[in-house]
């Protein structure tokens, strides 16, 4: 009885912010994203997964208003597309915030994934993080895959052909998976409809998986470049606010700069003329690509030359990212310390961009042979290279035995 | 202690004019955000309509399409002029004189929507033989003028110009509806 009588005088005292504190802990939630302790020593690269964040947000909101615009439906869609570029006001420049913001989104999660393959990010504790990562990463190509079929043109269409019918691959129930995603006998309208809603649904998937990304995160800190974890938060670690959130603010005006230069200048230097010819059922284009960032995919894919293995190779090749913490077993977190892992590691790098070059080459020779070349690195890396080395590749004396002896060995 | 003072105001200002700034950018996102949600130019192309009257005869009530609305075009004729111009300004809830209206007082030409909660009215109908709305029975004069029920003012004219095909101005062909008076004869 007492103890009820208090809570309500509790409730009663105070400022507004106590009332609302009381009853909703907004600002206490507020004061822990600011306190979150931070390494002092984060590079540059602990930068990305703001900018992506910050990516994210850009398309949702140029997505929403594009979407006041748009029609979902095959005799309209290509039109509407045009009508956003010509009459609406405004209408050109969200269509090419959504589509450079894309790629730019993609730009941005390569090298955040980039930095957790090099500083070992994913390592114990932090697996949950580095999973949840990959989801998102999936549920963004996903979402990209099914954008790109939006304005209904050539690459559209013939790339949500050649996507949908990787399912065809299946045995037993391929082709009626395949009938079941197009809701017909072919790509049309139904397809271009679920497609529609599906990619209006999915970033608020990814939103809140990127919750859970950053609560993941935040039970053990961020990892730094020693990839020694904090043990004086005192004189090892930093406020999140004001340290980071203005350190984070000059690479998004950086991205900010980059984006709209691309966005005045080349707005379609990462897309497809063919996708301005409206989708024609009848005609494929002679040669057709996907969108930049599903190249070094689409590489593994062709290289095969089976269909079943080929699909397979693709989508393993984003699968084998989940397993990535029990294949690097290495004590050692950072590569930084890493002789031998380093140097797998730029090789793959390379390898990667050298897939994603060979992706938008013709499927002939001698492309195909070095595609082959390309994906057995690219396999090597996580099946081969990383079990090895957490084997038998040996500790370095180098590696510091804290952050703070990290920084006074530097001067 | 004074270098102090002067880095601690000199953050300050820093911090200020860089969120202000900030902030400024921020807002600026706004003006292609909500631009986009105005009518397109498609739309605001669609915003004229040239209408041939050249065939209506005294008293015959056209109605056309305007922005999704209707566009009431009447063809008074010497009879109908005379009932208008018998109405005291004290019978009026909107006072307004026909002549004011209309400067072609031959030709009727309204909005279609009843200003009360914008249904449309019903033509040759109600106690003023002008237009009756079925919705919540306001009348309205053959001036468009409200004359009895709920509506608070009366049925709107909207910009129009009117073709003649003579030089007295009698024959009228077209009738232009959203450009200034003048403006469709150039």
């Amino acid at each position: 009885m007492s103890n009820d009588n208090k809570i309500i005088d509790q409730s009663k005292t105070g400022s507004v912010v106590d009332w609302i504190e009381y009853r909703l802990p907004v600002f206490s939630f507020i004061k822990h994203l600011c306190d979150y302790r931070t390494p002092i020593n984060l590079s540059f690269m602990w930068n990305f997964g703001i900018l992506a964040g910050i990516a994210l947000v850009v398309q949702i909101v140029t997505g929403l208003f594009l979407a006041m615009h748009y029609t979902p439906h095959v005799a309209h869609a290509f039109d509407s597309v045009e009508h956003i570029m010509r009459d609406v006001q405004y209408g050109w420049l969200l269509r090419y915030t959504h589509a450079v913001g894309a790629s730019f989104f993609f730009i941005v999660i390569f090298a955040h994934i980039a930095r957790g393959l090099y500083y070992g990010s994913y390592k114990s504790p932090r697996e949950i993080v580095w999973i949840c990562g990959v989801i998102l990463y999936v549920l963004m190509m996903a979402t990209a895959f099914m954008g790109y079929v939006l304005p209904w043109g050539q690459m559209s269409f013939w790339g949500a052909t050649v996507i949908t019918n990787l399912f065809s691959a299946i045995p037993l129930i391929g082709d009626s998976i395949v009938s079941l995603l197009w809701g017909g006998f072919s790509v049309d309208n139904p397809t271009l409809n679920r497609f529609f809603v599906l990619h209006y649904l999915i970033p608020f998937i990814i939103a809140a998986f990127a919750v859970i990304h950053v609560i993941a995160l935040h039970q053990f800190g961020s990892t730094n470049p020693t990839g020694v974890e904090v043990k004086n938060v005192k004189k090892e670690t930093v406020p999140f606010h004001p340290y980071y959130t203005y350190k984070d603010l000059v690479y998004v005006v950086i991205f900010f700069l980059v984006l709209f230069m691309m966005i005045a200048f080349l707005p379609d230097y990462l897309g497809h003329p063919d996708n301005y010819i409206e989708a024609n059922p009848m005609i494929t284009p002679s040669h057709i690509v996907p969108e930049w960032y599903f190249l070094p995919f689409y590489a593994i894919l062709r290289a095969i030359p089976d269909k079943l293995m080929g699909v397979l190779g693709m989508f393993g090749a984003i699968a084998v990212l989940f397993v990535v913490p029990w294949l690097d077993r290495h004590p050692t977190k950072s590569g930084k310390y890493r002789k031998y892992f380093k140097i797998a590691y730029w090789i793959f790098i390379f390898n990667f961009l050298c897939l994603m070059w060979l992706g938008g080459q013709e499927a002939a020779e001698p492309y195909l042979t070095l595609s082959r070349i390309s994906l057995c690195i690219y396999f090597s890396y996580f099946l081969v290279a990383l079990p090895l080395l957490s084997k038998y590749e040996p500790i370095s004396p180098d590696i510091p035995e804290s952050i703070e002896s990290s920084l006074k060995s530097k001067g | 202690m004074t270098d102090n003072i002067n880095e601690i105001g000199r953050r300050k200002f820093l911090k200020l004019s860089a969120g202000v700034f900030a902030g400024a950018c921020a807002l600026t996102t706004l003006k292609p955000l909500i631009s986009s949600m105005n009518p397109s130019k498609d739309v605001l192309a669609s915003s004229t309509k040239k209408i041939d009257v050249s065939g209506m005869k005294n008293d015959d009530v056209r109605v056309e399409k305007w922005l999704g609305k209707p566009i009431f075009i009447m063809k008074r004729s010497v009879e109908s002029l005379k009932i208008v111009d018998e109405v005291s300004m004290d019978a009026l809830k909107d006072q307004q004189s026909d002549e004011q209206r209309f400067y072609d007082r031959n030709w009727l030409v309204v909005i279609g929507v009843c200003t009360h909660l914008g249904c449309i009215p019903i033509a040759k109908q109600g106690d003023y033989n002008g237009w009756y709305c079925p919705c919540h029975g306001s009348h309205y004069d053959l001036s468009g003028r409200v004359r009895k029920g709920p509506a608070p003012s009366n049925l709107v004219v909207p910009l129009y110009d009117i073709i003649y095909n003579d030089p007295e101005k009698k024959n009228a062909s077209h009738i232009i509806i959203g450009v200034e008076k003048g403006t469709a004869n150039v």
